[in-house]
């Protein structure tokens, strides 16, 4: 029996120990405000709490739909004419129903033809109908390709937010679909105040161009002294110098420059979309990009006449990157330039994020003011700590030695309780304060329950041990319904609810789970610790 | 120490004197939500999180003169916007508040006209990085408010099932009817003294219903357990036993728990007032409701039903362990 205790106690002390990493990890030292550093680090705090910027935007997928079908319009206007089949126009009949196109005026007699011609070419992402009147079609793009495209023009517009966000420094943004209405977005940065500056960036056209390569070629200059001497020191009007940014471009020299046209051949908005990918033929990495028609068009005279040359991506007026043109471009293409698998996943976020793929709306924007938000936590956790000590001394005045078990289980649950949050890297927010102090007030229940019933097992004139035994085979029962049932609603909550809601859920999840281990096991195991130490006949202090 | 030994209390014979306690509270909180709605459009009420709008908290260095605020904002072409002091009065803290625009591309422009209106019309510094500012758009308010209510019902429906799993189908009507008579009186005394309901509020009203569920299922347990030890004992006077045992643990916890949440209250400052007060309503009304609410409609549903010649509440017992 005492080695079973032992273990028991071991096994508790290591549960202790793993929950207490799980709230500091490894702290520099042993000072309150070492400790303090370290769980600041693990626990990270909510908006409410931290102080910060809240932001909710709609992202008008609209637009994205209706730029695909501008282009498909496009498309299907060059798929008649090739054919040799006329038509009046090609038009988009309502901007409230971006997903449509209409086509009028189609030859009588080629019916038929056009019918398999446009069905060959678009059946894979549209729908083709006989349109309203004489000789007119319809094309509605699939509801399936739809939402994929929407979800695709959200997933791009979190990436771009991502990226300018990442410019402010924040510590642990938050930037993610919001699931409460389509197509929403949630941005909450910590620590930050300038509520104006943050919508600015966001909102922006970031500036991302592609500029021809005069000189400096694939390597670039020395530095500017070098570039200016190549053109002996008369640089032409329409070219300019540019500085590098970041490995790809500087080679390991952060002066490198390079000579670039003025005007962009291409800049951010004319890019629709970029992904990373591998050539088929010689396995390097590459970025396969596609443009706007009206760019591809431009592009396509350029690439076409400087085959061999190099052009170079500039962002934020650095050029990021240089590339050699392999052959002509038009609206497709592929940059290759002896990249790494990371490189080109980078280039293509780049590319992607160098513009909004739809603009944004702003649904909801709150700032909490740094100083507001400690108050409010220094506010509550001091009436938080009173609370609990004062629960805390009454248990030792009422249920007297019995009151200690008690008192370190409810310590013990809330070491647990942060070691959860520390490990899922769960938010604290004041919802989950709310369920903190459930989890408590469930927690001295929980005990108060047992130690009644074992009371009660006394006054009947049970011996110690079997009355410790009885009291909480009993309450166990109790114990078992009440945590389960608040389990199930929390899981309900959880499901159907969002943020705040779902921070409560947590918190109160893992406070009942813990619960459940403190208030059973571990009191039971101090008890037992407790009921070896008295000699026969003597009663347990309760 | 002990407190209820021996207590031998009949609390059912108190039911119709709960009863009409309960219904005064019921219905002074639903007539108070009728007015409110007739008067400012919602039964109680919302604070920007629901209703949408712009609030703006601004700290002052020296005193704010209300007065001079609502001219100086009125100055700058802003009208129906509300002035009050904010928290405790040394603290110099004002809150502004305007209505919901229907237009959300017009949601920034609220709290920028407002920080200019007070820089340039009112000589009173204040430190603007100390500034809160909630911008709520209409969409978004009402998604939250239709979602809370969705989660809330979901877990109620959750809780009842389980417990008609584990106890018998009455004692999980039972139990969820407390819950709502729990949930009505507390929003009934935000509509009473027109106090705000907030997400956090929303957070406080489910941590209540967790803890009125707690403190019924803790009876019912104890109601199951004696029905399994005596089946000859007539039923209100099981119930009564019950209860008179479950007491001291049941003040003991509630006691503790409100001491817990007052001190909340107290000491917590002015963004958990809402918070804290629900929770302290509801914990005194939580712990009424297993006693005066769930545990009669147990027994009058048993007489109910032997009315009809069926003894239905006995094989619950076989149910629980």
């Amino acid at each position: 029996m005492k080695q079973n205790l032992k273990q028991r106690i071991a096994l508790i002390v290591a549960v202790l120990l793993v929950f207490l990493f799980g709230i500091f990890r490894i702290p520099e030292g042993i000072s309150g405000k070492a400790l303090l550093a370290a769980m600041q680090k693990q626990i990270h705090l909510g908006l409410d709490l931290q102080g910060g910027v809240h932001l909710i935007l709609q992202v008008q997928v609209q637009e994205a739909v209706s730029d695909e079908t501008d282009s498909a319009a496009a498309r299907v206007r060059d798929t008649l004419k090739t054919g040799g089949f006329t038509y009046s126009q090609v038009i988009k009949p309502d901007p409230n129903k971006p997903e449509l196109i209409e086509i009028d005026g189609t030859a009588a007699e080629k019916a038929s033809d056009v019918r398999s011609l446009l069905d060959g070419k678009f059946s894979n992402e549209y729908d083709l109908n006989a349109g309203g009147t004489e000789n007119s079609w319809t094309l509605t793009m699939k509801p399936v390709v739809e939402k994929d495209l929407e979800q695709k023009t959200v997933g791009q517009a979190i990436e771009t937010i991502r990226d300018r966000v990442d410019s402010l420094g924040t510590f642990e943004p938050i930037i993610a679909p919001y699931s409460l209405g389509a197509n929403q977005i949630l941005v909450e940065l910590p620590g930050v105040s300038d509520l104006d500056k943050v919508k600015g960036l966001i909102q922006s056209t970031a500036r991302l161009e592609v500029h021809a390569v005069m000189g400096g070629d694939g390597q670039g200059f020395q530095d500017e002294q070098a570039a200016l001497a190549s053109v002996n020191g008369a640089l032409p009007p329409d070219q300019y110098i540019v500085p590098c940014q970041g490995d790809m471009a500087c080679h390991g020299n952060p002066n490198t420059v390079y000579i670039l046209g003025r005007a962009p051949v291409v800049s951010g908005t004319d890019f629709r979309s970029a992904d990373p990918s591998t050539n088929s033929n010689t396995g390097g990495q590459i970025v396969r990009f596609t443009l706007t028609d009206e760019a591809g068009e431009r592009f396509w005279d350029y690439t076409n006449a400087n085959v061999g040359k190099y052009m170079a991506i500039v962002m934020g007026g650095h050029a990021r990157e240089v590339a050699v043109i392999k052959n002509g471009i038009r609206d497709t293409g592929e940059i290759e330039g002896s990249f790494t698998e990371s490189e080109v996943t980078m280039l293509s976020k780049m590319l992607r994020t160098g513009a909004l793929p739809a603009s944004l709306v702003f649904l909801e924007d709150r700032t909490v003011g740094a100083s507001l938000g400690a108050d409010s936590i220094r506010e509550g956790v001091t009436a938080a700590v009173v609370g609990v000590l004062v629960v805390m001394a009454f248990m030792l005045i009422y249920y007297k030695s019995s009151g200690i078990n008690a008192d370190l289980a409810l310590f013990l649950n809330l070491v647990i309780l942060l070691g959860f949050l520390g490990f899922s890297g769960a938010t604290l927010t004041l919802p989950g304060i709310a369920g903190v102090i459930l989890t408590i007030g469930m927690g001295v229940d929980s005990n108060v329950l047992i130690f009644e019933r074992i009371r009660e097992e006394i006054r009947a004139g049970k011996a110690a041990s079997a009355a410790v035994d009885q009291g909480f085979a009993n309450a166990w029962r109790t114990i078992v319904d009440t945590h389960v049932t608040t389990i199930v609603s929390a899981a309900m909550l959880f499901l159907f609810g969002t943020g705040p809601v779902r921070g409560f859920a947590t918190t109160l999840t893992f406070g009942l789970l813990a619960n459940l281990f403190t208030a059973v096991y571990v009191s039971r195991v101090i008890f037992e610790a407790h009921l070896n130490k008295l000699k026969p006949g003597e009663m347990v202090s309760i | 120490m002990e407190f209820f030994r021996g207590v031998n209390v009949n609390w059912l014979g108190w039911k119709w004197y709960f009863l009409a306690f309960s219904m005064i509270f019921s219905v002074a909180g639903i007539s108070k939500m009728c007015w409110n709605w007739s008067h400012i459009g919602t039964p109680v009420p919302l604070s920007v999180d629901f209703r949408g709008g712009t609030e703006v908290y601004v700290q002052f260095v020296n005193r704010p003169d209300s007065e001079a605020i609502r001219k100086a904002i009125d100055a700058a072409g802003i009208n129906d916007a509300r002035i009050q002091n904010y928290d405790d009065p040394r603290l110099n803290e004002v809150l502004i508040s305007l209505p919901r625009q229907s237009d959300e591309s017009s949601l920034d422009t609220g709290r920028q006209q407002i920080v200019n209106a007070l820089h340039s019309h009112y000589n009173n510094p204040f430190n603007d990085a100390g500034i809160k500012v909630d911008s709520v758009g209409a969409t978004v308010g009402h998604q939250l408010e239709s979602q809370a209510t969705r989660a809330v019902l979901w877990s109620m429906l959750g809780m009842l099932v389980y417990l008609w799993f584990r106890f018998q189908l009455i004692y999980g009507v039972a139990a969820v009817v407390a819950c709502f008579h729990d949930t009505l009186i507390t929003v009934g005394a935000f509509a009473l003294f027109s106090k705000e309901i907030s997400l956090t509020v929303i957070a406080a009203i489910l941590t209540l219903v967790g803890y009125s569920m707690n403190d019924t299922i803790v009876v019912f347990d104890r109601i199951r357990e004696n029905l399994r030890l005596s089946r000859r004992e007539p039923l209100p006077d099981l119930v009564n036993r019950s209860i008179n045992q479950t007491l001291s643990r049941t003040v003991l916890t509630s006691g503790l728990t409100f001491i817990t949440v007052l001190s909340l209250y107290i000491f917590g400052g002015e963004v958990l007032k809402g918070f804290s007060f629900a929770l302290v309503v509801g914990i005194l009304i939580g712990t009424y409701s297993s006693i005066a609410v769930a545990a009669p409609m147990l027994v009058a549903w048993q007489e109910f039903r032997s009315g009809k010649g069926k003894a239905a509440l006995p094989s619950a017992a076989k149910r629980g362990r």
